[in-house]
């Protein structure tokens, strides 16, 4: 391995920009003539608009003007698009009511942009939208998705009764009763996944930009896909040829999926800008991006799991309530069903699954992909199930997972939902954790925490994913209405450095060093010589941008695919200017070599002779040495842990301390160590923070009760301790690098491990179930009630 | 009502017209365009914005401009002339850093807790950083970096 090679810890390129200040991210951008757009969003849940009076604001100082839905529809603007479509059990198509950028005679939640004023200074717009006068009808509302599909609920669109999307299933509902009836043991929960706000620290923003002189529009925004955005911006809402958009997504400030999504604000600033013919910018400040980022999550289920008297398992069912929020948001439809149902087999043999699903639409933020993306919510109600029926049985946790666990030579192994996994090794990544988690030496930890007083708990969670996504027909053919291919061009310079545009998008990522190891490593160059473009539509190739820890197992491959081509016909050139035949030249540490001799020629020669072709085969070989490749992943890629908490409750506060937090994780070839541990640590402490700290609160009546953070309990750097993190490799089978992804992996397992640890700790007490967040509240009350039901006993 | 505002920033000299409303940030970012310092919330809660008011870290959302009358100012962008101080290099080498958005806080907030504590533990490091949000790192890596940060600090001013 070579210091800056496939392996190696390198330090990141991209740092010194941001180290220094020198970063550009979206709001850092001015344009000249710029104006600034405020958008005045709804303080009501639920309400039909009845009139809209903008006369005052369009007169207050400095405003140029304020557009509402009446002129977005007047221009013919369309709504924004949902990118996948779900069927219902019945084959029915799911629900899609119109979500148009500004709410045209009713909002939906607080929060949804109503009015958009623009004018030459962003406190002027501010005050002067406070002149808007929205005549508003408040309408009953409801925030819980449980609440919302009873009858008698409030509706939110006529074309949804009882205001369900869609209902929706997989696996064989008879297969699985049949299961059922054969067990010895089941073990039930009903488990809510709290809904998440993604807070990004960097909040979105967007500048719309028209040229008078070309007709050309151009948006820069925080997003993770810019493709995405042109194609929905451009073909669905403002109806712009892709020819005469550009979308550029500079240094972006973290996503964890909430800047997939195509938002009304973009499509507003672009519109806007060519209508007052100057650029506009929108900033969000925190308070909007609570109220207009999509959330996550947000899962109210039954599930129930069937063993045998050895704690085989039989079964498991599952029955889920997703709450979508006011609208469809982008990809909302997959993440409750393609991305959650699917991995319901978790790493175990369970021979039959079946789930249902109910979406439904609330007085609530759309939901959408956060970290993990039904994953974790899949993960969390298969590991706290796993561990009750653990503890119902009295079988060790760890011991029942060997027992259930995919054995090692099962692979390709079919599971009953759908997937079909390449490899892992899930016995060995449990005992490498439990070995660096001293599982063996709990016992005595736990008694000297007794003597402090303390109640102290471990717990594990295993997990897998399903990530790389993902092979577009099959993607197709569940509902995307897109391709989930990635696409590279390598451009080869004539002095023999090398540009790399890729169609991933890094927000903190490390794509800029990552990638860069990948080209240096095959091309023999140093990492220096290499450059990675990524973000601005006029520069790349067509590309579907980063979610799902999809980018080195997809856009890597796409990369090293396109590698491929440089090199062969690199060696086209060198086989002529060493009078070789192409078969006997290898290339090898950035030099073609005639194989067995000492004759060669570098890659920057070969470059160079490529770019300038006096001593050249013209007649077969054109001039340059620049390709291009789209990938299209073959399977999806499984990623796999094990993960191992260890908490600490104080029994009069509830306070839940962290003590140790272990991971060891599988995720195929690693390109560079460094940047996946802080994937990894960074994945840890939002799943962390689900559990026990993070809470979106809705008032009953669809107020956002968690608008801040005063009150959204961000986890900050005392809440948590460092972390002991490791892997055990197993080769993804199906893509050139064998990778297999690492960026959602800590989201996943960690909310399981932390929350059978609080149970555990609490279990002597008859504590059975919590749900997330185990907040010192709720861990007191649980406390208090069960120790008043222990004394009456 | 504008007011004219002076200060020392990264030492120069500078001066504007504000609004007595402007804050610090604003000042930073809009008139003088050093935009290495963010906003990431309006409750003063995220540190993104920390700087260095006379020597002091401050969350320059949480300071009028006029405020900072006289003063000199430190922003990330004026730490090092050109290459990293070694709280700088110290994010580099044990990556400290992904998405780039807290860092300059981070980085202005821990200077300043290396200059109150030449050798913080690291649950002070982590006590310290109450008022800085890290949304990419986990801090694992952050805690890290300021622990090397601080001892380079130290060979640096011995
Ligand atoms: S911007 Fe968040 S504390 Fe200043
Ligand atoms: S590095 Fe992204 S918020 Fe800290």
């Amino acid at each position: 391995m070579s210091e800056t090679g496939i392996g190696a810890a390198v330090r990141r390129k991209e740092d010194f920009r941001f180290l220094t200040g020198q970063g550009t991210y979206t709001d850092d951008i001015n344009r000249p003539g710029q104006l600034h757009a405020v958008i005045l969003r709804s303080p009501h849940a639920h309400a039909a608009i009845r009139g809209i009076d903008t006369a005052a604001a369009a007169a207050a100082a400095g405003v140029v003007a304020v557009f509402t839905a009446k002129d977005m529809a007047a221009d013919g603007v369309g709504g924004l698009p949902c990118g996948w479509q779900i069927h219902s059990k019945d084959g029915s198509p799911m629900i899609e009511p119109p979500h148009p950028a500004l709410a045209t005679d009713r909002v939906r939640h607080v929060g949804d942009p109503v009015a958009v004023v623009i004018a030459e200074t962003k406190a002027q717009a501010r005050e002067a939208a406070e002149l808007i006068a929205v005549d508003y009808q408040p309408l009953p509302a409801v925030a819980s998705a449980a609440e919302a599909q009873k009858p008698g609920a409030p509706q939110l669109f006529d074309a949804a009764p009882g205001n369900l999307c869609f209902d929706w299933h997989l696996g064989d509902k008879a297969q699985a009763d049949a299961a059922f009836a054969r067990a010895a043991h089941v073990a039930k929960l009903d488990i809510v996944n709290n809904r998440l706000i993604p807070n990004a620290m960097e909040p979105r923003a967007a500048i719309g930009e028209y040229d008078k002189a070309t007709g050309e529009y151009t948006l820069y925004t925080t997003s993770q896909n810019p493709h995405v955005i042109r194609l929905l911006m451009g073909a669905f809402v403002l109806h712009i040829p892709e020819h005469k958009l550009r979308v550029v997504a500079p240094d972006v400030g973290g996503g964890f999926g909430s800047k997939i999504y195509h938002y009304a604000e973009e499509a507003i600033v672009t519109w806007a800008a060519g209508k007052v013919r100057r650029p506009v910018k929108w900033t969000a400040d925190r308070s909007e991006s609570f109220m207009s980022d999509a959330h996550g999550r947000d899962h109210a289920t039954h599930a129930e799991l069937a063993l045998d008297k050895d704690g085989k398992f039989l079964g498991l069912k599952v029955s889920t309530i997703a709450n979508m929020g006011g609208y469809l948001s982008t990809f909302a439809p997959a993440i409750p069903t393609y991305l959650y149902a699917t991995l319901l087999a978790g790493t175990y043999t369970t021979p039959v699954i079946y789930c249902e699903v109910k979406a439904i639409f609330t007085n609530t933020v759309p939901v959408d992909a956060y970290r993990g993306a039904g994953r974790p919510e899949a993960t969390y109600i298969l590991e706290r199930l796993v561990d009750t029926a653990a503890r119902e049985m009295r079988i060790d946790p760890a011991e029942l997972r060997r027992r259930n666990f995919i054995p090692k030579d099962a692979y390709p192994y079919q599971t009953p939902v759908a997937l079909q996994y390449d490899s892992g090794d899930y016995f060995t990544t449990l005992d490498k954790a439990l070995a660096a988690a001293d599982y063996a030496g709990f016992a005595r930890r736990r008694d000297e925490a007794a003597r402090r007083g303390k109640l102290r708990g471990i717990g594990l969670a295993t997990y897998i994913e399903a990530c790389g996504i993902a092979p577009s027909a099959v993607a197709g053919s569940l509902g995307a209405r897109a391709g989930l291919y990635e696409a590279a061009e390598i451009r080869v310079h004539p002095t023999g450095s090398v540009t790399v545009f890729t169609g991933s998008h890094s927000h903190g990522q490390g794509h800029e060093t990552t990638f860069a190891q990948l080209v240096a490593d095959r091309l023999g160059i140093p990492i220096e010589n290499v450059e990675v473009s990524h973000g601005d539509t006029d520069k790349i190739p067509f590309g579907m941008g980063t979610y799902g820890s999809r980018s080195l197992a997809v856009g890597g491959s796409a990369i090293v695919k396109a590698l491929d081509k440089v090199v062969a016909k690199g060696r086209k050139i060198a086989a002529h200017l060493l009078e070789a035949a192409e078969a006997d030249i290898q290339f090898k540490d950035g030099k073609y070599v005639v194989e067995g001799t000492d004759r060669a020629k570098s890659f920057g020669e070969v470059a160079l002779t490529a770019y300038v072709p006096h001593n050249y085969p013209i007649e077969e070989l054109e001039p340059g040495l620049d390709e291009s490749a789209f990938y299209d992943p073959k399977n999806f890629t499984f990623p796999s842990g094990a993960h191992v908490a260890e908490v600490e409750i104080d029994r009069d506060t509830g306070i839940v301390e962290l003590v140790n937090f272990t991971a060891c994780d599988d995720f195929g070839r690693i390109i560079n160590p460094l940047i996946v541990e802080g994937q990894v640590h960074g994945g840890l402490v939002q799943g962390i923070g689900q559990a026990l700290l993070e809470n979106c609160v809705y008032d009953p009546e669809g107020q956002l009760l968690t608008g801040s953070y005063m009150d959204y309990c961000m986890p900050r750097a005392s809440d948590v301790p460092s972390f002991a993190v490791s892997t055990n490799t197993t080769l993804c089978t199906h893509n050139p690098l064998g990778v297999k992804g690492c960026g959602e992996a800590g989201a996943i397992g960690a909310p399981a491990a932390v929350m059978n640890a609080v149970l555990d700790a609490l279990s002597p007490l008859g504590i059975r179930h919590l749900d997330m967040p185990a907040s010192p509240e709720r861990v007191w009350r649980a406390i208090q009630q069960h120790s008043l039901a222990q004394a009456a006993e | 009502m504008p007011s004219s505002v002076r200060m020392t920033v990264n030492g120069k000299a500078v001066s504007g017209t504000v609004e007595p409303r402007t804050l610090l940030v604003q000042f930073l970012r809009e008139h003088l365009g050093l935009t290495g310092t963010h906003v990431g919330c309006d409750t003063s809660q995220c540190g993104a914005c920390v700087v260095h008011v006379d020597g002091v870290s401050v969350k320059s959302c949480t300071m009028l401009a006029v405020q900072a009358e006289g003063a000199k100012v430190t922003t990330i962008e004026g730490l090092a002339n050109g290459g990293l101080h070694p709280m700088q290099a110290a994010f580099h080498e044990h990556h400290g850093l992904q998405c780039g958005f807290c860092t300059p806080g981070m980085i202005m907030s821990a200077i300043d807790l290396v200059k109150h504590n030449s050798d913080p533990s690291e649950q002070e490091i982590r006590e310290w950083l109450e008022g800085n949000i890290c949304r990419c790192t986990g801090y694992h890596n952050i805690v890290k970096s300021i622990k090397a940060g601080a001892a380079a600090m130290r060979g640096a001013t011995k």
